[in-house]
């Protein structure tokens, strides 16, 4: 039974690490290569889960909503950053932090607005709705294991974009030395929309994904953006590698945080007092790490991007 | 070579495949100024931020004054009595010129956990203050906030905060760099009653300034010294001609 | 006379004056409104001590706001009921005493501050920003994970705390028990400012690699700063757990720290007058814009963002003239 318990949670860590990874991944790279503190990121998954929501329930088609979600967020994030971000590369972090912090207020109330502060919900297509026994006797939820084969997915395009293709040589370059690209002659306006544009993206996929997992409400945003940072702060700023080993890290003590921590403090506790203690130790216990990983190595684990 | 107030040991230091210092000796005697000269990229710049402390050098020794001090912070060094002025201009730009230079003298007097008495009316901070700045000819400029000076005026006023402090040690990177003919001049003026006082290692690319001014010149070439010699020597040996002092035509 | 010190004089009787302007208006619940201003004044001075002067753009500063309110509700829990507090030796019950549970709030404010201040200026730039935020919300959330303390729904403050002879439950003595504090933490952070420890926090804020070159251990100045801006928070929560009558985790959101660190732009950094301006202007803008809609920070939002792109000198900038900082 504690075989099985370990084996769900793992993958439960997973899951949630990768999701974590969709969001980390886009705003490591517009940190690394505009030098830009964005808190708005978790505004653009919060419109990828709102708008597949409403296209998935409208159209009746699961993946409908999600490419609808996706594209929602790319163009929302891409417009954003013609309309108003780009003026703020140049600034200090403080004004970055305090505008960004104004679009999330915006984005927030503009939200109330149309969909109203009840949370939506919304449940995962039927072809995913089973479990699976990818262990006999241990079923797992379907749509979880979507999630995990999504975010791999991901993971692997992203290599093959940064490693292999123009586009990413053009992102390795501008993480490690932004007054070079301007050197090789590329226009580096339409690169930074190109990588805001992918960073939202990749954030309304995000949201898309979470959409049947959690409640879909104002202020699942923040959340999952604070998350975001202690996963870049561990994993470094700029690296896309540093992000996915980050966010696998915080997934991982974060579930089993919560499933375990209460179980190992009844060893020394009573249980009532167990689950009291445990549940406030797993609260924290991505913060102590990040904690640790600051005492260690104060630039992250990876570190990609040079001053 | 005991008594030398800097001694620099084998030090190296990567970044890297560029290698900005390899295996870097010499030493600066006291009351001589040791002028650092060589092409761009030799490691002048790096050699001068691993004495101060801002860079930590992969191998090798530094002495002050016969102490180790290879793992003190910058800090500690700087009280110590050794300090560097910065190539390009590394002021307080929005505290006036006065602010500037008591600035440096609190930091040589004891702690600064001090919160209640106004520091702009400490007199032991003040008057040196002052002192300093007349001995660079600013102290008409004394209340001005910084960005009102003019280049020539805040390269001076870099010097006059390294003055202030009464160093032993003085680490000098290009004070004369982007400076026209005439402001050229004063600079050199302001340098030259240091000559027997104070060890200066001076770093510069106007080799008249060197010439005049160096007891001791070492060439640099690649992170390491080609040679050393009196300004005479260096300007007589043909390796410098060929590696150095050719490319200037 | 100087503008500035005309500004100050003006600001100085106006706060004097408030709770009788209230009365004259015939809507004596604004002095209720004004403390609350007084109290988030204090919050954003002491931020402002470490954002304006030292660049320390922290964004958790809301985290000691919560922990100095949370100590009070502690107390007054315990004292309520008669209940030994867990987690002290001894068998204390708490207390209601102002002259206790105030400086309790200071000093535990400080504390967590000397221990996040300590991890977190081990960075700078965006991590730092980054850090402090995750700090405040990992409290937040620790906060949340405590049944005892009302975890979610927060603690009702069943008694105000006791100051003396005074009764803190009288609007107007509790406001001018707030401006006293917020008038003397102005005065000592004044002093701090253009102290020779204030010299070398504005250093830090200019030039920090010069400030070391020179022979300053930044390191220990900037968390000294951080430290003394936590515990002027601490005092703004203790007061505000008091305003309230209730604490709960929605202190120390993330959204909070925002506010504050809003006010702070809002009125002008590196003032510490501009401050208390930009507490008053955004608070004073939320009753208002309150009336018109419950969607009020759909205007408040864009409002930000224009002020960041268009208006950086804050309001005190504005109505001094002059240069940036107040020396």
């Amino acid at each position: 039974m504690t075989s099985a318990l370990i084996f769900e949670q793992t993958l439960n860590g997973l899951q949630h690490g990768l999701m974590l990874f969709l969001m980390a991944a886009g705003l490591t790279l517009i940190f690394g290569i505009m030098n830009m503190i964005n808190l708005a990121h978790g505004s653009l998954y919060m419109a990828g889960a709102y708008v597949t929501a409403t296209a998935a329930a409208a159209s009746g088609s699961f993946a409908i909503g999600v490419v609808t979600g996706m594209v929602a967020a790319g163009i929302t994030g891409a417009a954003l950053e013609w309309l108003a971000l780009r003026k703020l590369y140049a600034r200090d972090h403080l004004d970055q932090v305090l505008a960004t912090f104004g679009v999330i207020l915006t984005f927030n109330e503009l939200t109330k607005i149309i969909w109203g502060a009840q949370a939506l919900f919304m449940s995962a297509p039927d072809w995913l709705s089973g479990t699976v026994e990818i262990i006999p006797g241990v079923p797992y939820p379907a749509y979880r294991l979507f999630i995990i084969g999504v975010g791999l997915g991901v993971a692997v395009l992203l290599r093959h974009l940064i490693v292999k293709t123009r586009l990413g040589m053009l992102i390795r370059a501008g993480a490690t030395n932004r007054e070079m690209v301007g050197a090789l002659g590329v226009d580096i306006d339409r690169l930074y929309t190109v990588v805001f544009g992918i960073g939202a993206m990749l954030a309304g996929l995000a949201g898309a994904m979470a959409g049947p997992v959690l409640a879909i409400e104002v202020g699942m945003g923040e959340r999952i953006l604070i998350l975001t940072f202690v996963v870049i702060i561990i994993g470094g700023i700029g690296s896309v590698r540093g992000a996915l080993v980050g966010a696998l890290l915080v997934g991982m003590v974060d579930t089993f945080g919560r499933a375990f921590m209460p179980l190992i403090m009844r060893a020394f506790l009573e249980p009532a007092a167990a689950d009291s203690v445990g549940a406030s130790v797993s609260s924290v216990s991505i913060y102590i790490l990040m904690a640790i990983v600051l005492i260690v190595r104060p630039r992250g684990l990876f570190q990609a991007y040079g001053n | 070579m005991t008594d030398a107030v800097l001694e620099v040991r084998d030090l190296s230091k990567a970044f890297g495949a560029v290698q900005a210092s390899d295996r870097l000796s010499f030493s600066v005697a006291p009351g001589q100024v040791h002028a650092l000269i060589g092409p761009n990229g030799a490691g002048k710049s790096t050699a001068i931020a691993q004495i101060s402390g801002e860079l930590s050098p992969d191998s090798g020794q530094i002495m002050f004054e016969g102490r180790d001090i290879t793992s003190l912070p910058t800090y500690q060094r700087a009280r110590g009595g050794m300090q560097r002025s910065y190539q390009i201009t590394s002021l307080f730009q929005d505290l006036t010129v006065e602010d500037n230079v008591a600035m440096a003298i609190q930091a040589q007097q004891g702690h600064s956990f001090r919160f209640w008495g106004a520091a702009r009316k400490a007199s032991v901070l003040r008057e040196p203050a002052n002192d300093a700045l007349a001995r660079v000819g600013l102290q008409a400029k004394a209340a001005h906030v910084v960005t009102a000076l003019s280049h020539g005026e805040q390269r001076q006023l870099e010097i006059a905060m390294v003055l202030a402090t009464k160093p032993r040690l003085l680490l000098l990177d290009e004070p004369m760099a982007g400076m026209g003919q005439s402001e050229s001049r004063a600079m050199m003026e302001i340098l030259r009653p240091l000559k027997g006082s104070v060890g200066v290692l001076l770093v510069e690319h106007d080799m008249d300034v060197v010439f005049s001014l160096a007891d001791v010149v070492s060439v640099l070439v690649k992170g390491t010294v080609l040679m050393t010699g009196t300004p005479d020597e260096v300007r007589r040996d043909s390796r410098v001609r060929s590696a150095y002092l050719g490319d200037e035509g | 006379m100087s503008r500035r010190t005309l500004v100050h004089l003006i600001g100085l009787a106006v706060l004097l004056c408030l709770p009788v302007l209230a009365d004259l208006s015939g809507e004596p619940f604004l002095v209720n409104v004004s403390s609350r201003v007084l109290i988030y004044a204090l919050a954003a001075v002491s931020l402002d001590l470490i954002l304006g002067y030292g660049a320390m753009v922290s964004f958790g500063h809301g985290a000691f706001f919560g922990i100095g309110a949370y100590v009070v509700g502690i107390l007054t829990h315990h004292a309520f009921n008669a209940e030994d507090i867990p987690f002290l030796p001894g068998d204390w019950v708490g207390t209601t005493m102002a002259l206790v549970q105030w400086p309790l709030a200071i000093i535990v404010s400080g504390v967590f501050a000397l221990v996040i201040g300590a991890l977190s200026l081990r960075t700078r730039g965006v991590y730092f920003i980054m850090i402090t935020l995750a700090f405040a919300q990992m409290l937040y959330y620790f906060m949340i994970s405590l049944p005892n303390y009302g975890g979610e729904d927060g603690l009702n403050l069943w008694e105000r705390s006791t100051l003396g002879p005074l009764d803190l439950y009288d609007e107007w003595t509790f406001y001018y028990v707030c401006l006293i504090a917020l008038l003397g933490f102005l005065f000592l952070t004044r002093r701090i400012v253009t102290s020779r420890f204030g010299m070398v926090i504005r250093g830090c804020q200019q030039n920090e690699t010069r400030m070391r070159a020179l022979g300053f251990p930044t390191y220990r100045y900037k968390l000294t700063a951080f430290v003394i801006a936590g515990m002027g928070a601490g005092l703004a929560g203790a007061l505000a757990a008091n305003h309230t009558e209730f604490v709960g985790p929605g202190l120390m959101h993330w959204t909070r720290s925002g506010e504050i660190m809003v006010m702070v732009i809002l009125g002008g950094m590196g003032t510490l007058f501009g401050p208390v301006l930009g507490a008053a202007t955004l608070l004073v803008m939320e009753e208002v814009l309150i009336h018109y809609t419950e969607h009020w920070m759909v205007i408040l939002g864009p409002f930000l963002l224009f002020v960041v792109l268009f208006a950086r000198r804050g309001i005190y900038g504005w109505l001094v003239g002059g240069e940036k900082h107040d020396d």
